[in-house]
């Protein structure tokens, strides 16, 4: 059996590839590109929730978010170490991120401008990442899988005190509702752009596909998550703001309308509105940081020095 | 978050391009959770850090921000030995000796639990 043979039969069998064994060079390039992405993404995530913090509307709510932008950070943690096992290190995904050369998911590249945007990340994107999630729990490359699993568990406390507290909202005031349905209207269509282009225009899905790095096609998760969430809308008593959007019992899904793919890719290609700002922001807090990278390697070093006198 | 994201304008697809920030960066650890009394240290993750005390701190803050662990051990990662994985081949095949499993020998049922 040659070593692309005896991978293929590893990734069959449904066993996990670990960094150790032969990989083909197109599965390691992939990978590291989709979990450094993955990871610049729960980053660069911390910014528009962050946005929030200091304005929560009560204490308790603050803790909640404060925990929530603790996870993202643990989350981008998980998954740079999960890409260091494919032979990239931490530093070099930085300057990447840094230089536009690495990407992250666009959906950040929007702005929270009320507290019911809080609710409705909770809900909508985090939402969305648990259905993409929960494919790549079963992933072929076992560091990846292996994070994902972590990570899952604590997206499920993100998307329930996002709905949990638009449930609130929603049985509040009418100011208040209305503040859900502005939140639900803006962050609606950039939710489902998430699972990526069509499978028509995707060039990524059949070969991750094969080697089992995605195990679901963009469109089926996109779909997946319609379903999910249309009844949770309901309950809220707000309205998804696509007139397309309706049942069809013999496909036993909803169907719903055109994403605007001209707006995903004008985000794509760094024309969102916050894509400058959340590069800025990163970039400024990575240079900030620098000094106290440097002094705790300089005691590290010293102590060493003295424990070895 | 997910990540089907494109390959937009400026994004090197090949991103196996590696680069020298110039930077010393802090050296990697291994870390161990024992997530309750009575059972071992059981690996569950990497991190970065100056030395091991703040390896330690990291790892708390990392790896047990809901009560998943009593106890952590960090070790530097490049102090973790290991066979080449060719060296895989050299493990005892669990079905070429089976008169080393229990499972190997039939007992009368008359005899009882065994």
């Amino acid at each position: 059996m040659t070593p692309e043979e005896k991978f293929q039969a590893i990734v069959e069998a449904e066993d996990k590839i670990e960094p150790t064994d032969w990989m083909p060079e197109g599965y390691r390039k992939t990978l590291i590109r989709q979990i450094a992405q993955h990871a610049h993404s729960e980053i660069i995530g911390m910014q528009p929730e962050g946005n929030w913090i200091t304005r929560a509307p009560t204490l308790h709510r603050k803790a909640i978010l404060m925990a929530k932008v603790q996870d993202e950070a643990g989350h981008g943690l998980y998954l740079y170490s999960a890409a260091e096992t494919l032979g990239v290190d931490r530093d070099e995904m930085q300057e990447l991120l840094h230089q536009g050369k690495h990407k992250y998911s666009s959906i950040f590249n929007y702005p929270t401008l009320t507290w019911a945007d809080i609710g409705t990340i909770g809900w909508l994107v985090d939402g969305a990442a648990i259905t993409n999630q929960v494919m790549l729990t079963r992933c072929s490359y076992g560091p990846y899988a292996r994070g994902m699993v972590r990570i899952c568990k604590e997206e499920s406390f993100h998307q329930r005190q996002g709905y949990e507290s638009l449930i609130r909202l929603c049985q509040g005031s009418e100011e208040q509702k209305a503040m859900a349905q502005d939140a639900l209207n803006r962050w609606w269509w950039p939710s489902l752009m998430m699972f990526g282009p069509p499978d028509s225009d995707s060039t990524h899905t059949e070969r991750s596909m094969q080697w089992k790095i995605k195990r679901v096609s963009n469109d089926d998760l996109r779909q997946q998550f319609v379903d999910m969430t249309v009844p949770q809308a309901g309950y809220l008593g707000i309205t998804i703001p696509d007139p397309e959007l309706k049942w069809n019992e013999e496909r036993g899904h909803y169907d719903f309308g055109e994403v605007d793919w001209d707006e995903f890719w004008q985000v794509v290609k760094g024309n969102g509105p916050m894509n400058r700002e959340r590069v800025e922001n990163k970039t400024r807090a990575w240079e900030e940081g620098a000094w106290v990278r440097e002094a705790a390697n300089a005691y590290a070093a010293k102590q060493s020095k003295k424990d070895a006198a | 978050m997910t990540y089907d994201v494109p390959v937009g304008p400026g994004e090197s697809a090949d991103l196996q391009e590696h680069i020298d920030t110039g930077r010393e960066a802090w050296p990697m650890w291994e870390v161990f959770v024992r997530a309750r009394r009575g059972i071992s240290h059981v690996h569950i993750g990497s991190l970065h850090a100056a030395d091991s005390e703040t390896a330690l701190q990291n790892a708390r803050d990392v790896y047990t921000r809901r009560g998943e662990g009593v106890s952590i051990w960090v070790v530097p990662s490049e102090e973790v030995h290991a066979f080449e994985p060719d060296d895989a081949a050299d493990y005892v095949d669990a079905n070429e000796k089976v008169y080393r499993h229990a499972t190997a020998y039939e007992i009368p049922d008359e005899v009882g639990h065994m």
